[in-house]
């Protein structure tokens, strides 16, 4: 299960500008595996991203526009990419302002579907 | 939520704690279970069971810790249905502190940890020097134990 996750983080990271990849625990805000560049606060991005998607799965659902999928936060150092892999984890991803978040969602959302399995 | 103190040092670091932690109670004792601070208990008797109690844990996760050849656990954590416990230990300027965090659904144990940290951090830095030990006298203690109590609750 490691093994397998890890790899979809490989891949995640090959992202240009991608700087780090983990999947977190969704209720704890705990990380479960990660590969990070240095100087990447892993604790603080997995505490702060699992924070996130909670509080914006509850405006979702109070504007009834139901389950959350994906969350990107841009700023202006750097971008925060959250995608849900049900029933418990999230895939983060940290990266630089211009990274192509198309493709990085892509494969986060595969390596979300790939933990689900 | 009130946060009563009965060191003056410790009420910053523990109200930025607790706005930053979103914990809905959080005592700060000795190893022995004197209470130096406080959030969320409104009754003496809770804070002192609860005080107890995370002393008690402390102490005996401590000896079962050394039986199998570790120094120490650096922090506890119990996963509850409505709530979630964290108890650890760490070392100031004012001796060895225990913090007991009880927090619920609207935070994590990510957030907890990693406000904890920066919580201690803080500690450290405003605890001043150890006093010299004094002997402990039943008299003393009665008196120490109300004065708490009355720093704590404003009785």
């Amino acid at each position: 299960m490691t093994d397998r996750l890890s790899r979809s983080l490989d891949r995640i990271s090959r992202v240009r500008g991608v700087r780090g990849s983990m999947f977190v625990a969704a209720e704890d805000g705990i990380m479960v595996v990660q590969l990070l560049m240095e100087g990447v606060n892993g604790r603080a991005v997995a505490a702060f991203a699992a924070s996130l998607a909670r509080k914006v799965s509850g405006a979702a659902a109070a504007t009834g526009a139901g389950k959350v999928r994906f969350i990107q936060m841009a700023a202006e150092g750097g971008t925060l990419l959250v995608a849900q892999a049900p029933p418990e984890l999230l895939v983060v991803a940290v990266a630089d302002p211009g990274v192509n978040v198309g493709l990085a969602r892509l494969e986060m959302m595969r390596a979300a579907e790939g933990a689900a399995r | 939520m009130s946060t009563t103190v009965v060191e003056a040092w410790t009420e910053r670091p523990l109200v930025r704690f607790v706005a930053q932690s979103s914990a809905r109670i959080v005592v700060v004792m000795t190893p022995a279970g004197q209470v130096l601070a406080q959030h969320g208990f409104t009754r003496a008797v809770d804070l002192m069971s609860a005080s107890a109690l995370g002393a008690a844990i402390m102490a005996s996760s401590g000896a079962l810790a050394q039986q199998v050849g570790e120094a120490g656990f650096g922090a506890l954590y119990h996963a509850g249905q409505r709530h979630g416990i964290h108890l650890a230990g760490c070392d100031t300027p004012r001796g060895r502190l225990i913090v007991l965090t009880v927090f619920g659904k609207e935070t994590s144990i990510g957030l907890v940890q990693l406000f904890h940290d920066e919580f201690v951090t803080a500690l450290r830095q405003a605890a001043p020097a150890m006093e010299e030990r004094k002997p402990i006298l039943a008299a003393d203690f009665e008196s120490e134990l109300n004065k708490s109590l009355s720093s704590l609750f404003r009785r």
